[in-house]
């Protein structure tokens, strides 16, 4: 009985400890992940997963503010926003039934369709592109021909097809590819030529960075960018994706996607018309990024949605849809796979149901096109404070 | 000499004695090697040396203690890595919890049945070549259409669940060995006892497995902690050390000391994390005769 008492009598203490303990944790982060749930109380209120494609942050502020501002609860929506890391891919959570919709890249997303992912773009939030290829005024690169022979930096995972769909055009194929960090120290050492950013985000980094040379912070003056819009590269980018089958099977469901488009439409006006108040809620969700840069972030992604000229934020632009999928077809990666090999499916986009949400907002006077947007002016500060 | 030696051997003044070495090291580095690191051909084999690549160790210390940012009412960064340390920790003792069960359980079963040893075995390690970045949609996935009673599946559970794949594993291993140690002569002794299968482990298996086990839970929970860290990163759950990481990249070159806040939080994490086995070992030092590596 000695050696058998003695023997477990640590261990069951250990193992009570360390059950005590992660007890605590179930507390602590089922409270952690709750914010994003608008109420707890939920009179019947239909729950909805929206999962993003990246961390919390102001490339998302139409969601959040939708959220904060209980525009899905008018809708009767309880909505539960999804950030995204590393390896999780939106249109499969969404394609494999992990979430109701899900927030993604054109491109990338017609490659899981042509996959078997049966999932449909139900309302095209992005109008512009926002991806850029940064380079150091000094190194003479200001048009893709310019690439050529370069070091040119992209973060790859499908974020590359408008680099490519550059290149291809302009005939460039004599350059060095490199996976590029989630920070911008590739360029600014030296190691890339010519650098991706989207201008909502790495932009604003650079020129949070205090040059070496001059003692202050790098000014756009330093750079030259290479912007696809005006290229005739750009691919349209976030997208509200909904699981195709349940829309058209499942009558509950295509209701909810009206509702959940009309409040998150509404929370992009919201962004629009309150950049500053839409960066708080934001930061208040959990992002950690500074208060200049958040606010740059809003604002960036503003001027990729507003003006809306496709006749209501949401709405497929058929020329910019049919742009996307021609350059999908035809670009060619470094290996020289293509995105898709055949054209998508019918049931790749719908505008049945962003027409709808439009239709109900105008109806309340509310403007859906942001015809006299002006974009604020931001000041970044270092480290984007 | 002497004295030197006796205050060497104080474990706290030699720990602190490294840490400080280290840093002399990297200071001394960054004073006299070239601003563009040394290369060999094409590959960098030291590390630049500019303020945005290495900033001093004096700068990094200083950020922890500056608010997280430039927000009024931000809280200090120290505290926000101790609260994200926190977080981690806790999901790494769930994953290390299981990892450790699994493990054991696991560990008896091929000691009992040879057959089973020689099939679950090579799978085990098998199990450790699964890349994490296939792993972590794939539970992500599982957990989704998972219910444990009236609980829906906790973000947080894909990762610990993670954790505990890589925490298992020399759990399992070192544990079957432990098993296996006793020599031949001791089980005939307890068979010829009467003893049966259970008061044979009991009795002589689980003993003689300690100095086998305590290495072993030490590796599980480095492992559960590393694992945890890469799958917040890899799912996204926010809140964590990992997360925290990958949120800091962001201020690599406008704010170069701050990522480094995270990346201390997670080392002592790991100090922690070993230092409570350590603890654990003592508990069972009756069984500790011989320590095995």
């Amino acid at each position: 009985m000695r050696t058998r008492s003695r023997f477990f009598a640590p261990l069951a203490l250990t193992l009570t400890a360390g059950l005590a303990l992660s007890a605590c944790s179930i507390g602590g982060t089922s409270e952690a992940t709750e914010p994003t749930t608008a109420s707890g109380e939920s009179a019947n209120l239909t729950p909805v997963k929206l999962q993003l494609q990246w961390l919390t942050q102001g490339q998302f502020a139409g969601y959040y503010a939708a959220l904060d501002q209980g525009f899905y609860e008018d809708e009767g929506l309880d909505v539960e926003i999804i950030p995204s890391g590393g390896d999780i891919v939106p249109q499969d959570a969404l394609a494999q039934g992990e979430v109701d919709y899900a927030i993604a890249w054109v491109p990338k997303v017609l490659g899981s369709i042509e996959q078997g992912a049966n999932i449909t773009n139900v309302a095209q939030i992005f109008e512009r592109s926002a991806t850029l290829q940064v380079a150091f005024a000094d190194s003479g690169i200001t048009t893709p021909a310019d690439l050529e022979g370069k070091t040119v930096g992209s973060w790859g995972y499908g974020n590359e097809w408008e680099l490519f769909a550059g290149l291809n055009k302009a005939g460039v194929t004599d350059f060095e590819l490199v996976t590029q960090a989630f920070d911008m120290l590739g360029l600014l050492n030296g190691d890339i030529d010519a650098a991706q950013a989207m201008t909502y985000n790495e932009y604003a980094q650079l020129l949070e960075t205090i040059n070496p040379d001059t003692g202050e912070l790098y000014t756009p003056e330093d750079f030259t960018i290479i912007d696809w819009n005006d290229e005739g590269t750009a691919m349209l980018q976030d997208a509200i994706w909904a699981d195709a089958e349940r829309l058209e099977t499942d009558a509950e469901y295509s209701e909810t996607t009206v509702k959940f488009l009309k409040a998150s439409l509404k929370g992009w006006i919201y962004a629009r018309d309150n950049a500053e108040q839409s960066a708080e809620i934001v930061t208040a969700a959990g992002s950690t990024l500074g208060t200049s840069h958040q606010l740059w972030m809003v604002n960036e992604v503003n001027n990729l949605i507003w003006p809306n000229t496709t006749g209501g934020i949401g709405m497929v632009d058929q020329a910019a849809w049919d742009a996307t999928v021609a350059m999908a077809l035809e670009t060619s990666n470094e290996t020289g796979a293509t995105i898709i090999s055949e054209a998508p499916p019918e049931s790749a986009y719908s505008t049945e149901y962003v027409e709808q949400a439009l239709a109900e907002l105008t109806e309340e006077g509310i403007d859906v096109t942001g015809d006299g947007f002006t974009p604020l002016s931001v000041t970044l500060n270092e480290g984007g404070n | 000499m002497n004295a030197v030696k006796a205050v060497l051997s104080n474990k706290v003044v030699a720990a602190v004695l490294a840490i400080i070495a280290v840093a002399a090291l990297w200071e001394t580095y960054k004073a006299l090697g070239p601003d563009q690191g040394v290369s060999l051909g094409e590959t960098r084999i030291l590390p630049r040396t500019t303020d945005i690549t290495m900033p001093h160790t004096w700068e990094m210390i200083q950020r922890v203690v500056e608010p997280v940012s430039g927000a009024t009412g931000a809280q200090p960064l120290w505290f926000a890595v101790f609260a994200a340390a926190v977080f981690t920790f806790s999901i790494a003792i769930a994953g290390w919890l299981i990892g450790v069960t699994v493990g054991v359980v696991l560990a008896v079963v091929m000691q009992r049945l040879a057959i089973i040893e020689r099939a679950v075995l090579p799978l085990v390690i098998i199990s450790q070549t699964v890349p994490l970045i296939a792993l972590a949609p794939l539970v992500r996935s599982w957990g989704s259409q998972i219910t444990i009673g009236t609980v829906p599946w906790q973000p947080w559970m894909s990762v610990a669940v993670i954790a505990s794949y890589l925490a298992f594993f020399p759990v399992a291993v070192g544990m079957l060995r432990g098993l296996q140690s006793p020599p031949t002569i001791q089980v005939e002794l307890l068979r010829a006892y009467g003893a049966g299968w259970w008061t044979t482990l009991m009795r002589l298996r689980l003993p003689a497995s300690v100095p086998h086990l305590i290495p072993a839970l030490r590796l599980a929970a480095a492992n559960a902690v590393v694992g945890t860290i890469v799958a917040e990163v890899a799912t996204g759950l926010p809140g964590g050390i990992g997360r925290m990481i990958l949120e800091y990249a962001n201020f690599a070159s406008s704010d170069p000391a701050k990522p480094w806040a995270p990346i201390f939080g997670s080392i002592i994490l790991g100090l922690i994390a070993a230092g409570v086995i350590t603890l654990l070992g003592l508990l069972l030092r009756t069984y500790r005769r011989v320590e095995t590596s």
